[in-house]
């Protein structure tokens, strides 16, 4: 017989986890954006390749340097600030001057992040603060659109991208209109297959909707991402539209222009999900999407900006506590039942 | 309600992997007699029995050794035959130390049981009742509530279904899957107890899928006189627990903070139900239970017959631990406590013993990283209760344990694990709620 002499270790029940962290769940978040992010590089060249990379060096760095300069333990090992610097990166024109990407990045990070308390604790998208600041900061950089597929995209570097700070940055590209501001302004509406497949111009990880799509349903086929938010957000939206295209079909576009053009895809699938900005029952989600759904349709058709997605999360992210102070679970034995 | 859609079971839940599949096929063996038998007064819910032996006494086996001590106490029997050495305080698994009768096993001791005053089958409810409470019979699932106790509704209530507890969701165990397969018999004898004293006309076996089995030999072998239903429902934790059984069956949620007894309905432990069927019409108490000793921190994993009282060294050292052995925890990994001390004894309310090694506990340096709660709600689908765990650690942390119990429903908690089990930023969300839970008990008590 065995004496049993060893010491045990205690620890307090349930011993066994399914498994899940979440370090690991934004690196799959993280995955999911790379094939968005190679086709925004083939699609716009080195600048959009450059505006990426400093943008999420920009959150990166700034989210360490933060974490070292009060005493805390560097939070850039848990991958929710690569996913942030990458999605930065992905809502901004591929020719914006690199300085004013930096700029953004630590805006986003140190307001939209750190001044809340860091992962867990903000309230908005830090990627969309970062963008929402650069916008109000460079309207003129911030809506310079360059064509996708250019000549000699991979050979040079627009002169923009690297224009020195608070220097007027100087355009060689040919500069292009996006499809929303056409529809806006020239009431003219870009065709379905052209915007799915990503060949109008836009934001650098904006425009392939497809691309944008299969991530999604990658991260919900692992559970990583709670469906209802871009489901809802695509129902409003095509629904609200597909009513004002019978209304008046020659002022307002149809629901797959509205699903597929701007910011919307990537936005109603990897920003508005944002875990900690969202609602956290079923319901709340539903009605969060809803929400940005006619914040998005009202912004686009009455705004005075051609695109209204980023304005509609963030929006809806200040909404969200206030949702789940409305919407909580009906506890068990509360009624309700048939008991 | 939505009748076509139903799935016998209940919304939310987990699905920790079973780990059934070693012990399940090995049948019931009787364990040996330890060197020394402790025996807590209080092993049940309530209040301790009172002893009545004196230290250096005789005792025989099955004799009652301490007789209860008021309507919510249950009587303690011997475990074996031997000289009671001395009447201390023992440590317990929740690490306070509990007032217990040691007993030294002669070398020679048998397992002869000492039979007393049978309970018949036409006894009154109120006979039946107090055999139960004579009997020392507790709820066997772990809980160890005063079975008796529960027999007797609140005045006014009218109980019209019992059902039967086989579901066993916690993984690893599989004592009431042997209790089910080898005392079919005794189950049905406790059954008709049962109904006698409850007045109940109607009883649902529950069963979980992953037992087919079990509920094919209870379908094959009813007797028809018995009014039985066998249920099975797909296997999720913690479909054992007897609120999510009513729910999943018959579609009754018992009203927070009340009673099962304020829908209608009781609930009894299918091996509680065995022990009545076997002990009554002999006038035995219980002096041993059925015990699955599992895990892979133990070599000679099986299902036994282990007298109360068996310090958990022993059982261990008995069973072969692996080298490697690192955490001990009394019933299985889900809301299993863990054993901080060995020497503490097996009581009525343990259904096994899990052992683990480093392997599944990452050792010393295992502490998996807590993360920032992210929102990501998988504790709200996860909770059977429907509660929002998400939010009750935020305010845990912050020690606002008024408001959980106020505002968020913390006393609904049962804490079944299931959102520590998910929770991908590792929080310890169970653990503060039972400190909640303590807490505001102590606060309103004062």
């Amino acid at each position: 017989m065995a004496r049993l002499s060893k010491h045990l270790e205690i620890g307090s029940s349930p011993h066994v986890t399914d498994g899940a962290s979440t370090d690991v769940i934004m690196r799959n978040v993280f995955l999911a954006l790379l094939p968005v992010t190679a086709f925004a590089v083939y699609a716009f060249g080195t600048g959009a390749a450059l505006v990426i990379i400093v943008a999420t060096a920009s959150c990166v760095l700034t989210e360490h340097w933060l974490c070292r300069w009060t005493g805390e333990p560097s939070t850039v090992g848990d991958w929710s600030i690569a996913i942030t610097g990458l999605l930065y990166g992905l809502t901004l024109p591929p020719d914006l001057p690199l300085w004013m990407v930096f700029v953004g990045g630590v805006f986003g990070v140190g307001v939209g992040k750190f001044l809340f308390g860091g992962l867990g604790m903000n309230a908005f998208n830090p990627a969309l603060v970062g963008r929402a600041f650069l916008q109000a900061a460079f309207p003129q950089p911030m809506t310079h659109w360059s064509l996708p597929f250019a000549e000699g995209r991979f050979e040079q570097i627009p002169s923009s991208v690297i224009a020195l700070p608070f220097w007027e940055p100087s355009y060689d590209a040919v500069t292009a209109a996006t499809p929303l501001a056409l529809m806006k302004f020239e009431a003219e509406f870009a065709g379905g297959r052209e915007l799915m497949a990503g060949l109008t111009s836009g934001s650098v990880g904006e425009t392939c909707g497809v691309l944008i799509l299969l991530g999604g349903i990658y991260l919900v086929a692992r559970n990583m991402m709670n469906w209802r938010i871009p489901a809802s957000i695509f129902a409003t939206v095509a629904a609200v539209t597909w009513a004002f295209q019978l209304y008046d079909p020659a002022t307002y576009p149809g629901p797959l222009f509205m699903l597929f053009s701007g910011g919307l895809m990537l936005g109603a699938v990897f920003m508005a999900t944002d875990m900690v900005a969202s609602p956290i029952t079923n319901a709340g989600c539903w009605l969060y999407g809803v929400l940005i759904g006619v914040l998005v349709v009202v912004i686009r058709f009455w705004g005075g900006m051609p695109e209204g997605v980023m304005y509609a999360i963030l929006l809806a992210n200040a909404v969200s506590p206030h949702i789940d102070n409305l919407i909580q679970p009906r506890v068990f034995g509360t009624g309700g039942g048939t008991g | 309600m939505l009748d076509l859609f139903r799935k016998d079971t209940f919304r939310h839940g987990v699905h920790p992997p079973e780990m059934k599949d070693d012990t399940a096929p090995l049948a019931i063996r009787q364990f040996p007699f330890a060197p020394v038998l402790i025996v807590p007064l209080s092993q049940h819910l309530g209040k301790p029995a009172k002893p009545v032996v004196r230290e250096d006494q005789e005792v025989v086996r099955g004799q009652t050794i301490a007789v209860p001590d008021g309507f919510m106490s249950v009587a303690m029997h011997a475990p074996a035959s031997g000289s009671v050495r001395r009447i201390t305080l023992a440590p317990g698994i929740m690490g306070t130390k509990v007032e217990s009768i040691y007993i030294e096993p002669y070398p020679a001791s048998t397992q002869d049981i000492d039979d007393g005053e049978p309970c018949s089958l036409d006894a009154t409810p109120d006979e039946i009742i107090t055999a139960i409470q004579n009997a020392g019979i507790v709820g066997l699932g772990g809980a160890a509530f005063p079975t008796h106790v529960k027999l007797k509704p609140p005045e006014g209530k009218h109980l019209d279904t019992l059902f039967i507890n086989g579901v066993e969701c916690e993984p690893y165990l599989t004592t009431d899957y042997r209790v089910m397969l080898e005392q079919t018999e005794d189950v049905f004898t406790g059954i008709r107890y049962l109904l006698r004293a409850t007045g109940t006309s109607k009883v649902i076996i529950a069963i979980e899928a992953n037992k087919a089995d079990a509920a094919q030999k209870f379908r094959d072998t009813c007797p028809d006189d018995l009014p039985v239903e066998v249920r099975v429902s797909p296997v999720k934790y913690p479909q054992g627990a007897e609120k999510m059984i009513f729910s999943s069956l018959i579609d009754r949620e018992v009203p927070s903070g009340g009673l099962p007894a304020d829908i209608g309905v009781i609930c009894c432990n299918v091996a509680t139900t065995a022990e009545i069927g076997r002990l009554l019409p002999r006038g035995r108490g219980i002096q041993e239970r059925v015990i699955t000793i599992g895990g892979p921190g133990v070599r000679k994993k099986g299902n036994y017959r282990i007298p109360i009282g068996t310090p958990v060294r022993f059982a261990l050292e008995q069973c072969d631990p692996v080298d490697d052995i690192s955490r001990v925890f009394m019933g299985g990994p889900m809301m299993g406590p863990t054993v901080s001390n060995l020497d503490i004894p097996i009581t009525k309310g343990t259904s096994g013993i899990t052992a683990f090694t480093t392997a599944e506990t990452g050792g010393s340096t295992g502490h998996k990283r807590v993360y920032p709660c992210i929102g990501c709600a998988r504790c709200v689908e996860a909770c059977p209760m429907f509660l929002n765990p998400s939010q009750l650690g935020i305010l845990a942390k912050n020690e606002e344990y008024e408001q959980m119990a106020e505002s968020w429903h913390l006393m609904d908690c049962f804490e079944c694990g299931a959102c520590t089990y998910v929770c991908p930023s590792h929080i310890p969300l169970v653990q503060y709620f039972r400190m909640a839970k303590k807490m505001v008990r102590k606060l309103s008590a004062a």
